[in-house]
């Protein structure tokens, strides 16, 4: 009965559940990973201000957020090992042929996560054990380890798009040089906009907590450097984003021209292609968008009559999903704009009135801000990987070839999925209630600082 | 020696790693799942929320780093298992997931109702864990992993006798280790009569633990031969009896309090069983496939390796300063545990 399956090869339900379980635990894993990245920066600053101040509200910040990085950080590792584990269970036929291929960059990764892990124990579990300022310096590798992390993490996806270094004879990779294919074409813009954007998600999410807060009456100091602090370090880091942004669809018009169609939903090849907002694609054309002429041609070659690619160059086998893939890319383009404006918005009241906006509606924004960057975070990456299929390993292998050939597949993503929804309704609840059971008093003294336990 | 051999002993040494740090956090939480009712528990639990606390999760990486190398260098190997293997390893993954949410999750809480949800989710994914894992060792070990993708029996390649007995093994290996590990810490702690219990603890999981690997060998001889007559001939017959030795000084030291020595002799006693394991199956991989068959190329293996030298430049006087952090007495300020007790000794 096995030889039966076997032979009959994935079936298209099991496929499918593989996809979705991939796609639910790496976009899971991804917001608690920017989390990871991010909010170790955000706690130094915080606690180097409260050093350097003496700022009870500063040294507060520090160790609260220090006690929901904890949380953060084990959920973070957990839910990236799983990930190790499906590259093989799921993707045997990825793994099989080309785990070796991109296996340096993952090696780099260990050793980085496993630096993260160790200085994120004394960063923690020392705090009131070591001096100020070695126990910032203790905090220091995390930031780095974890960047670094998030940056080999990406190698390994841009080799998937960009598949370079090795050579391969009658399906056996026969020469590898692992160098090249962890520095492949698409690595330099993939890993500045996955990490830009890491530190934007963890800074407006974490802003979006004080604004809320701030929304319902808390606009002490304690709230409003809350808000401030980690505001200030994503509203920098927008209008960086929007640059390296461009750079990474530059890039994608340029290597990979089928992506970029679908992204914008460009059936027919053609000269001043015209940039098409929203819509639907149905029968091979994009319905109900709105068209700006010549845009698309001006935006992906700095020219308004460029020949931009559609995607018939292509057969229809080899097209990506278009409808979600453009309209994905749409969302992050709009919110990552949106944010670019509230960016401004406060930075133009600051130089103005030394303040932030008065109005209500700035907080309304700043309390959005944390969702939408991770809208915008989701949605980039429903870009990158829907964007790749047909295939798992760009032109080389398809995603139909890699899955894990045996039964039951839709089994273990139901599993997941369960576990997935337990899992989020815990977190949320815990952090929920980490904030609620010790609350900050309005006029804060040393004393609420010091007792407040980081662990 | 090749490349490929040096990679293989590499990733051993890291699976050794996992086992005797990561798998000491999981014989932590088989000791929560035992300690009885909230009241009569409370000082277990605590004592091992605060001696894994801090290190769980660097001791957790050493899993990552042995499957990153599994795939890195011998790429076909790691397909072949975790295809076949598809069933207990996602159970392995989610209960990886589950212990470690919930161990930080009971930390942060202060509800006694939330805390008891989250702790019961711990301690029994921390048993789970480590019992799907030694199937998979089993399944292996017995040669029921062939080479290709899910080329094996999906259910019968971890369902059979020799995955039954490694996995209950499994469980008890990390039962052993972190009952003689938290001897020393609580006594560090002050807490006399805490470290006598783990020391009735790792004395009794010791005999348990080698009766099963007795046990094991009686399996293996039925179950999988080939291996058994590997395991009881030169060159692995040193090295069994290198483990059975050292898990008979464990004995001797436990009785004797001799805290610290003891975990140095269990866990030889411990790396003993792996190594073994290794010598017997070497240089056989899957049935058929052998370490130079199925390695990965020679500039991947040099890049990685390198990578890792340089890595454990970093690594490793990290690694010492975390672990002698935390493995010396605590400050009185910053002492979390149940509160010093007189020495009763």
């Amino acid at each position: 009965m096995d030889e039966v399956l076997l032979a009959a090869g994935a079936t298209a339900a099991d496929l499918a559940a593989a996809r979705m379980q991939m796609a639910l635990s790496l976009g899971w894993h991804i917001v608690v990973a920017c989390l990871g990245v991010g909010m170790p920066a955000l706690t130094l600053i915080a606690e180097w201000r409260g050093y350097r101040t003496g700022d009870p509200a500063y040294r507060l910040l520090a160790r609260r957020w220090a006690r929901a990085m904890g949380v953060l950080f084990a959920v973070g590792a957990v839910s990236g090992t799983i990930l190790s584990f499906e590259m093989g269970v799921l993707w045997p036929g990825l793994m099989g042929t080309y785990g070796e291929v991109i296996g340096l960059p993952f090696s780099l990764e260990g050793i980085a996560f496993f630096i993260e892990a160790i200085f994120l124990g004394v960063y923690l579990y020392a705090w009131d054990r070591l001096p100020p300022v070695p126990h910032m310096l203790a905090g220091i590798p995390i930031v780095l380890a974890g960047t670094a992390s998030a940056f080999f993490v990406v190698t390994a996806n841009a080799w998937m798009q960009q598949p370079t270094g090795f050579d391969e004879v009658n399906g056996r990779i026969v020469a590898v040089d692992p160098w090249a294919a962890m520095f492949n074409p698409a690595t330099p813009p993939q890993t500045a906009h996955m990490i830009v954007a890491a530190f934007m998600v963890a800074g407006f999410l974490t802003a979006s907590v004080y604004a809320v807060a701030m929304l319902r009456g808390r606009r002490d100091r304690y709230h409003r450097l809350g808000f401030l602090v980690p505001f200030t370090v994503a509203a920098a880091l927008t209008p960086v984003q929007v640059a390296v942004g461009d750079w990474a669809a530059h890039f994608v018009a340029q290597y990979q021209p089928v992506k970029l169609a679908a992204m914008e939903g460009l059936f027919e090849t053609v000269a001043g292609a015209p940039l098409t907002i929203g819509g639907v694609a149905v029968d091979g054309e994009l319905r109900g968008g709105l068209e700006i002429p010549h845009g698309l041609s001006l935006l992906a070659h700095w020219d308004p009559n460029a020949v931009v690619t559609g995607l018939n160059e292509v057969a229809p086998a080899d097209r990506p999903p278009v409808t979600v893939v453009h309209l994905a890319f749409d969302l992050m383009v709009g919110v990552g704009f949106a944010l670019l404006a509230l960016s401004a918005w406060a930075a133009w009241s600051w130089w103005r009135r030394r303040d932030l906006p008065r109005t209500r509606w700035f907080l309304r924004a700043g309390a959005v801000s944390g969702v939408a960057a991770v809208l915008a975070l989701e949605a980039g990456w429903t870009v990158t990987e829907v964007g790749r299929q047909p295939w798992i390993v760009f032109g080389v292998l398809r995603t139909t070839d890699a899955v894990n050939p045996a039964p039951g597949l839709v089994w273990g993503f139901v599993l997941v999925t369960a576990v997935y929804a337990v899992l989020t309704v815990a977190t949320a609840y815990v952090l929920r209630r980490m904030t609620r059971s010790t609350p900050v008093p309005a006029a804060l003294e040393d004393s609420d600082v010091d007792s407040f336990k980081v662990v | 020696m090749a490349l490929a051999d040096v990679m293989l002993a590499v990733l051993w040494l890291g699976l050794t790693a996992y086992v005797l740090f990561g798998g000491a956090d999981f014989g932590g939480g088989f000791w929560d799942l035992l300690a009885g009712d909230a009241r009569r528990g409370a000082a277990v639990r605590a004592q091992v929320e605060h001696s894994i606390g801090p290190v769980w999760e660097a001791n957790h990486v050493w899993l990552i780093f042995v499957i990153v190398m599994l795939w890195t260098g011998f790429p076909s190997v790691f397909a072949a298992v975790a295809s076949t293997l598809y069933i207990p390893l996602t159970l392995v993954a989610l209960g990886i997931i589950a212990r470690g949410a919930a161990f930080a999750f009971r930390k942060v809480s202060d509800e006694p109702r939330l805390r008891r949800l989250f702790g019961a989710a711990f301690a029994f994914s921390s048993v789970a864990t480590p019992f799907f894992l030694g199937t998979t060792a089993g399944a292996i070990a017995s040669g029921r992993v062939p080479p290709g993708i899910a080329a094996g029996d999906l259910l019968g390649s971890w369902l059979n006798p020799t995955s039954m007995t490694t996995g209950v093994l499994a469980v008890g290996v990390t039962a052993y280790l972190a009952a003689v590990y938290l001897t020393l810490d609580a006594r560090r702690e002050g807490a006399t009569e805490l470290a006598e219990g783990f020391r009735r603890r790792a004395t009794a999981t010791g005999v348990v633990v080698g009766a099963i690997s007795v046990v094991g060998l009686a399996v293996l001889r039925t179950d999988a031969p080939a291996l058994f007559a590997e395991l009881s001939s030169w060159p692995a017959l040193p090295v069994v009896g290198m483990s059975v030795a050292a898990g008979l000084v464990s004995l001797a030291l436990l009785r004797a309090r001799a805290y610290l020595a003891v975990r140095i002799s269990a866990s030889l006693a411990v790396v003993g069983v792996l190594w073994a394991w290794a010598v017997a199956q070497y240089p056989v991989l899957l049935p058929g496939v052998t370490v130079e068959a199925a390695a990965a190329t020679d500039a991947v293996l040099a890049a990685s390796l390198g990578a890792l030298a340089v890595g454990a430049l970093l690594l490793v006087p990290s690694l010492w300063w975390l672990y002698r952090i935390f493995q010396r007495t605590a400050p009185e300020s910053s002492r979390t545990v149940a509160p010093p007790r007189a020495d009763t000794r």
